[in-house]
Order: structure tokens, then C-alpha cells, then sequence
């Protein structure tokens, strides 16, 4: 510690460079490093297990590093239950809400933005109003109106409801208001038509703020939990999570490792996203929060 | 802000087609015109889905109605019934302490690690730490209950085998009210201390640095500069995190129901659960949307009320 102020005295700008190892930077790192094993450890464990025999599940000490992986469990997977299929209707409900979302949350933020109509400031406050209704307030009307179109236990049912979005429309207006009114007047001035500006012009522009929609919708609805609880009833239109969680329902306690080779297998797009999209993400889940 | 566009656009008309004088108005319908086009998936969507459920909500919280009869007009009789109901008391003081204690220990968790990254670390720890404490928010919260559930297993789990490594006895992790309950908190903080941790960064990173060294020139010392320079500084960010924080947690429903089905007893049932077994198993509907209907005044509540409250704590630039 005096070591610190002797060193701080001739220096006193250049704090952050110069400063030498004190006791306190070391216990920060400590306290850093316990957080970063707490919150990795979980998921190595279910790695690890998940590539061991099923009968050394429970084995103690536990092993958090896979050194001599068997695969069994994930092909016990497959024959538990109907992986493929899973992973085919939460693609399928997964891509085609982010692809909706894209899509609606593009076109309706554009006109917020852009476009001079009637009632913009009052229908945006009303979309924005949409976002503080949690979900299990609507979720009977919801399921009535699914029943009364005739769409219960479909995938659609989760795929429709899902794709109007108020975050991912405020996202986009936030978008299109940054990008220069200006090219809509040159566009013009060569007689593009309304659609013409919007397609040609703005909407490639704002592919940034489209796949940040797009991320952020894959990684709700990817693991989604509760609508698909309630809006599908038959294993064959189950997602992913729900799939798991019957799995885990069907094995007991038995053998866990497959239940978690079930888990890993459900994380890996997950994971993907997560390498790839990490900085969309980040930027979609603090939007609109920086003032 | 929309009237500068039209001006701009107006008199950009102006300036090109002087001539040809009608030109604005009708340029003015097509624009109304497309911008309803434009909107329609968007409002008609939302109409359906959520103003048409949320009116819908409230109409069917004062009948009673199991889908198959027809509704009976019941007055208030159902809020009466959630009043008096002990599993729905329960469900929601649950919440409640559950909220209170998950929200506690998130911010603070996240705040002392969002204020541990920010000085002298290397760029690549820095990277490694943030993208750490952000993982779990990726995964979802029924495969993280699912593996956590197995973690705390009390005979063969990996938690109760780390405390007996210390020397003490087994803890009934699942199986006791106290234990399932701690076990709720602990898997629902393990997943979203990230999100309030990306937020403090956030606002950390905006505090300028050269506040700080005006703090230390004048002889503010660690926790000095902690209380009197980063609190202030940060309580914007704090009040967004807090109440996002808030909103969530009284929605909590994944980890219960994966973890422990709302048990044992209905220790661990929470407010949205009572809500999906009204109306999803006992068939319920009325009372169902009386129910939900209640948590929203309730989210509503709590936030204007964090809202009020900041006024006098939060400290604007």
C-alpha cells in the first residue's frame, strides 16, 4: 500500500499504466476469476456429464473438463425422444419470427421515421405501451383467439402472435432516424416511387439494425418456454425446451447424462449466436436503456 | 420532429418543381397511404394480439368460464375468491420476497463486478470477464433449471458434495421450502446478473475519467470515491437496471416450474404460475385473467412507484 502512494506522487496522471500489483488488485482478480468459474463451472459440468457413460452420472468427485468423451448419451438422445423433430420445429418457429420480426419491425419503423402521416406520434406511444403488457395477462385471450382461427396446437400459433414486435419497431425507428433524410431527396428528384425509396435505399442501409432485431428474436425465441407450454399440446409440435423438460420428466433420475447431452445439444445454436452475434446482442439488449 | 421532415421535404419540392403547385398535397395522401401499408403487420398484429386480449383480459376477469359452458356473468366474485385464496396469497407473497431478494442480489452482484472490470485490467481479461458474466443469458432458463436442478440434488449433487468437502451436512436443497426457495433465487441470479451487469458497464463506461481524478486530487480514496463519485454518477443507470430488474423477476415462472413445480408445498409457486393453473388445468379462465390482471396493476405499481422514488435519489448530469 505505501508503495502505491510513493509511486503515485511523480506520476499522477498516468494512474491507470503505472500503478504496481497491490494486494488490492490481486483480491479484485480473485473475486473476478471465483464469478468467472461460478458461472462457467455449471455449464462444464453438464458438458462433461453429458459425455460420459449414463451410468457414471452421478459419479463424485465431479469432473468439470471432458478428457475421454463417449458419445453414448447423445445417441441415446435420439432415441428417447424425437430429437429432429425438435430441432426442426424450433428452427422453423425461430427463424420464421426473426424473419417476420425483420421484416414488420423494418417497415412499420420506417414509416415512424420517415414518412408524415396522421396519428405517428400517438400510434408509436401506443406500440411502445404494448411493450409494458407481460405476456401472462394476454395469454387466455390469446389462446382463445389461436382456437377461434383454428390454429391451436400448430406451430403457427406460436409463429403469428410473435412476429408483431414494439421493441424491434423502436429499434428501427431509432435506425432510420440516423440514417440521412437527404438520399430519399436525390431518389426522388430521379422519380423513384415511395416503395422504390424505401426498398432500394433505406432498407439496405439498415441491415445492421435488422440483424440486431433478428439476434435478439432468435435468442427469445429459441428459448422460449412458456407460450409453447401452453400453445402446443401434442409432443409433435413441441420446441426444444419443452422437449427437454418431458425428457427429463421420462428419465427420472436415472441417467442425467442423456437428459444433459439432450441440453447441450439444444445450446449449440445457442452457442453460435452467441460467438458470432455477441456484439448485436449486447448492443439489442441495452438499446434504448443509454440516455 | 415530424413536422421539421414535412418542411424539409416540402420545400425540397418547392425548390425542384416550382411550376407545378398541387404537387405537395397529393405527395402528402400517397405518403399517408403507404405509411399504413407499411404499418399494417405491425398494428393489425398487435391488435389482435395484444389490445384484442388485453380488453378481452379484462371482460373475462368478471365472468366465470371453463371454455366449454357458457360464461357466467360473475361480477367481482373472482377477485373476491383470489383475495381470499390461500395457494394465490401464497403465490404472490412469494413472489414478492422473491423479487425483493433475486433483485437485491442481482444489482448488487452485478455492480461490484461491472465496477471490478473497469480499471487496469487487460484488454483481454476484460473481454473474457464480460463475455463470462454474459453468457448465461443465451441459454435457455428450462435447460439451466434442468442441470442446476441436478447440481443441487441432495444426495449425489455436485453442491452438496462441495459441502460436505468443507465438513457439514448435506442441505435438503430441494425438498425443504427454504431450500427450494434459495434454489430458485440462486438458478434465476445465476442466468440474469449478466443483463444488469452489461448495463453498468455501460454506465460506468460514460462516467468521464476526469471526475474521478478531480476526486483524487482532492484526496478521495477507493470506497470515498465509490460513494460520493460512482453512486451519483451511475444512479441513472441504476434506476433502468433496477426496474427492468423488477419487471422481470415478478414474471418468474421457468425456473420454479422446471426446478420444483411450484413446491414442495407452495413454497415455491409464484404469481404467473397460479395464472397458467387457473386457466390451463383447473380450466379457470375468469379467474385466471383476474389473476394476471392483478400481477399487471401490481408491475405497474412497483415501477411507478421506483419511479417516484428516484426522483430524489437519481442524479442527473
Amino acid at each position: 500500500m505505501t508503495t502505491q502512494i510513493d509511486k503515485k506522487a511523480p506520476a499522477p496522471r498516468r494512474r491507470a499504466a503505472r500503478k504496481p500489483v497491490t494486494s488490492a488488485y490481486v483480491g479484485r482478480l480473485v473475486v473476478l476469476l471465483v464469478a468467472a468459474v461460478l458461472t462457467l463451472g455449471p455449464v462444464m459440468w453438464t458438458l462433461s456429464t453429458s459425455l460420459r457413460l449414463p451410468s457414471e452420472s452421478f459419479d463424485l468427485p465431479p469432473r468439470f473438463i471432458p478428457w475421454d468423451p463417449d458419445f453414448t448419451s447423445y445417441s441415446e438422445v435420439f432415441a428417447q425422444i424425437d430429437m429432429i423433430r425438435l430441432v426442426v420445429n424450433s428452427a422453423l418457429m425461430t427463424g420464421l419470427i426473426a424473419a417476420g420480426q425483420m421484416m414488420t419491425a423494418a417497415m412499420a419503423g420506417y414509416a415512424f421515421a420517415r414518412l408524415k402521416f396522421k396519428g405517428n406520434k400517438l400510434l408509436f406511444g401506443l406500440v411502445l405501451a404494448t411493450m409494458m403488457i407481460p405476456v401472462q395477462v394476454t395469454i387466455v385471450p390469446v389462446f382463445m383467439i389461436i382456437r377461434g382461427m383454428g390454429l391451436a396446437d400448430t406451430l403457427l400459433a406460436l409463429i403469428i402472435p410473435a412476429i408483431p414486435t414494439a421493441f424491434g419497431t423502436f429499434l428501427m425507428r431509432q435506425y432510420f432516424m440516423g440514417v440521412p433524410a437527404e438520399l430519399a431527396e436525390a431518389a426522388e428528384i430521379d422519380g423513384a416511387s415511395q416503395w422504390r425509396i424505401f426498398r432500394s435505399v433505406y432498407l439496405p442501409l439498415a441491415t445492421p439494425g435488422m440483424a440486431i432485431v433478428g439476434i435478439l428474436a432468435f435468442n427469445y425465441h429459441w428459448n422460449e418456454f412458456f407460450r409453447p407450454l401452453i400453445l402446443t399440446i401434442s409432443e409433435e409440435n413441441f420446441t426444444l425446451p419443452l422437449g427437454l423438460v418431458s425428457l427429463q420428466g421420462n428419465m427420472g433420475t436415472g441417467s442425467i447424462s442423456v437428459v444433459l447431452a439432450g441440453v447441450i445439444l439444444s445450446m449449440l445454436p445457442a452457442l453460435v449466436v452467441f460467438f458470432f452475434g455477441q456484439r448485436s446482442l449486447r448492443a439489442g439488449l441495452t438499446a434504448g436503456v443509454g440516455k | 420532429m415530424s413536422s421539421k421532415m414535412s418542411r424539409r421535404s416540402a420545400s425540397g419540392h418547392a425548390g425542384t418543381t416550382p411550376p407545378s403547385r398541387p404537387k405537395p398535397a397529393p405527395r402528402r395522401r400517397t405518403n399517408n397511404l403507404f405509411a399504413w401499408v407499411l404499418l399494417a403487420p405491425t398494428i393489425v398484429g398487435m391488435g389482435i394480439f395484444t389490445i384484442v386480449p388485453i380488453i378481452g383480459s379484462l371482460v373475462l376477469a368478471f365472468f366465470r368460464w371453463d371454455i366449454i359452458s357458457r360464461p357466467e356473468f360473475v361480477g367481482l366474485a373472482n377477485f373476491a375468491d383470489i383475495a381470499l385464496d390461500p395457494t394465490v396469497r401464497v403465490s404472490f407473497l412469494n413472489t414478492i420476497v422473491f423479487v425483493i431478494i433475486a433483485v437485491t442480489l442481482q444489482l448488487g452482484i452485478a455492480l461490484v463486478l461491472a465496477s471490478m472490470i473497469q480499471e487496469r485490467l487487460p484488454d483481454w481479461l476484460r473481454v473474457f470477464f464480460r463475455s463470462t458474466f454474459f453468457f448465461p443469458l443465451v441459454l435457455s432458463a428450462a435447460s439451466v433449471s434442468i442441470f442446476m436442478g441436478y447440481l443441487f440434488n441432495e444426495q449425489f449433487g455436485v453442491v452438496n458434495w462441495l459441502i460436505g468437502l468443507v465438513g457439514l451436512a448435506p442441505v435438503p436443497w430441494l425438498t425443504t421450502p427454504a431450500g427450494a426457495a434459495a434454489v430458485v433465487i440462486i438458478v434465476y441470479v445465476w442466468q440474469n446478473f449478466g443483463f444488469s451487469f452489461l448495463l453498468f458497464v455501460g454506465g460506468l463506461g460514460n462516467i468521464p475519467k476526469e471526475v474521478y481524478e478531480a476526486a483524487e486530487l482532492d484526496g478521495a480514496s477507493g470506497i470515498k470515491k465509490f460513494l460520493n463519485v460512482t453512486m451519483p454518477l451511475l444512479s441513472p443507470t441504476t434506476l433502468v437496471a433496477s426496474v427492468m430488474a423488477v419487471i422481470t423477476a415478478l414474471q418468474v415462472f421457468d425456473q420454479p416450474y422446471v426446478l420444483t413445480r411450484g413446491g414442495p408445498g407452495d413454497s415455491t409457486r409464484s404469481a404467473v404460475m397460479v395464472v397458467f393453473e387457473s386457466a390451463f388445468e383447473q380450466l379457470e379462465f375468469g379467474r385466471a385473467s383476474a389473476i394476471g390482471l392483478v400481477l399487471m396493476l401490481l408491475i405497474m405499481a412497483v415501477t411507478y412507484v421506483q419511479f417516484q422514488l428516484s426522483r430524489r435519489f437519481v442524479f442527473y448530469q
